[in-house]
């Protein structure tokens, strides 16, 4: 499946250009982090890698075909989207799509809630969550699938510290397993915490790729060493 | 006044006494509303989930279209319906003029419509809603629509139910499919326009009064069945 190439990426909204011409690349195993400004198009470029949003220009590749490529990636969005069906419907519902066996589909199911801590909830609807049960649901069932790929965008905005600490812990566990992750977020301390690299973007343009451990400490960005440093980059 | 506590107690007593014509018509009215309920439901449902998910061409027109014949002249689908099924028509071969078929086909025409329009209401909403969640998860045409037609089951029994409400109090088409013959297509609408235009004004309100307590006790069993207003369910 890997690498996942993109060239020359550029994406549009009625006639206006939010994102690119953009070129990247990301290899197994990784755990990059898109870091910007509000506005900077980071939820747009990671919809468009996955296929969600379609591009103007430019080529997104993998190894594999397409319809190989989108059944072993999973996205899971800043504000989760609950089905109007129980927790554990919620839950198993990519298992249903892809005709997993019931038993097969009861074992997974009876392992993430319990790694989400919902048993106590399994039965009621997945709508009456808190926002951090919701995004630990939607999480777990990104995960349930064993996905290859998995793309988050701020998967812990406007979550308590807890639930944040329950989510990364998540996705180390995934990442350890094989799971490569793209995923962005405003939180630089989270960044820090789980990145293996760092893409930063404003306006729309990638200005630097680079290992977590430099960027930090040298970033080449003048904008990614502002905004590092806490300034307003517009 | 007087004719309408008359009526009741006409009512009353028709139903107390387990009058053979009034069941015998009610169940007929039944049969011959709950028929074109189902046959329109097969049509709307699956028509309506196919205009939330797909874009193509003359969808918008449909959707108008569809939204403009809700309020589609009864007598003029009868006249249509009549036209076809006389035996010049090109379905008189059929000899299905004056039966309970005919009259099916008619309430069917007026209720489609009406059905799908409100049911796309609902699923466009949910649509709206699961969007990008369905389509990360790399489902089919097929798997969106029958996850849609699920989730808003409840939503699509309103609509259901206000296409029974619509068939079950129609007179002008059935008259003139059905010929409201007695002991084979009189129903309660054309029963009550019958003693209506004799005069007798008692057995018409009693036939009216019992066409509302049918109209009203389906609605409140279905609600109750399917639970609609419970606590937790959406």
């Amino acid at each position: 499946m890997f690498p996942l190439i993109a060239e020359n990426l550029v994406v549009e909204v009625k006639g206006k250009r939010i994102v690119g011409p953009i070129g990247l690349e990301l290899s197994k195993g990784d755990i990059a982090v898109i870091l910007g400004p509000n506005g900077s198009g980071k939820t747009t470029l990671l919809k468009s890698l996955h296929g969600i949003t379609k591009t103007k220009h430019g080529a997104i590749t993998w190894s594999c075909s397409k319809s190989e490529s989108m059944a072993k990636q999973m996205f899971v969005f800043q504000s989760p989207v609950m089905l109007r069906r129980s927790v554990f419907e919620n839950l198993t519902y990519p298992l249903m799509l892809r005709k997993t066996p019931k038993a097969e589909i009861n074992r997974l199911a009876a392992e993430w809630i319990s790694k989400i801590s919902l048993k106590e909830v399994m039965h009621v609807s997945a709508t009456r969550l808190s926002g951090g049960e919701k995004q630990k649901l939607a999480l777990a069932r990104a995960l349930i699938t064993k996905p290859e790929m998995l793309f988050l965008d701020e998967p812990t905005a406007s979550l308590d510290g807890k639930t944040t600490i329950a989510i990364e812990k998540l996705l180390k566990n995934c990442a350890e397993n094989g799971t490569t992750i793209m995923m962005s977020t405003h939180d630089i301390g989270q960044a820090k915490r789980l990145a293996k690299n760092i893409l930063f973007l404003n306006k729309g343009k990638l200005e630097s790729t680079q290992p977590a451990k430099t960027f930090f400490l040298e970033p080449i960005s003048h904008n990614a060493r502002r905004f590092i440093a806490g300034d307003i980059v517009e | 006044m007087y004719d309408i506590w008359e009526g009741i107690i006409q009512a009353f007593q028709l139903v107390y006494t387990l009058n053979p014509d009034l069941i015998e018509i009610s169940i007929r009215s039944l049969k011959v509303t709950l028929s074109a309920l189902a046959v329109s439901s097969i049509i709307a449902l699956p028509l309506a989930a196919i205009l939330a998910v797909r874009r193509f061409k003359f969808r918008r027109i449909i959707i108008a279209l569809l939204n403009a014949l809700m309020g589609l002249p009864p007598v003029v689908v009868g006249l249509l319906v009549y036209i076809l099924l006389s035996r010049s028509g090109p379905f008189g071969i059929l000899d299905l003029l004056y039966t309970t078929t005919a009259m099916v086909i008619a309430q069917t025409i007026i209720i489609t419509p009406l059905i799908t329009s409100i049911a796309h209401q609902s699923l466009r909403e949910l649509w709206s809603e699961y969007h990008d969640l369905l389509i990360s998860m790399n489902t089919s045409h097929l798997q969106r629509i029958k996850t849609l037609l699920w989730d808003a089951r409840r939503a699509l029994l309103t609509a259901s139910l206000a296409g029974f409400g619509r068939g079950i109090g129609e007179v002008g088409a059935i008259m003139i499919v059905g010929g409201n013959i007695d002991h084979a297509t009189r129903v309660l609408t054309t029963a009550v326009a019958l003693e209506t235009s004799k005069g007798d004004f008692a057995l018409a309100l009693a036939l009216g009064f019992v066409l509302i307590l049918i109209a009203v006790a389906l609605n409140l069993g279905t609600h109750w069945l399917s639970k609609t207003e419970s606590e937790g369910r959406w």
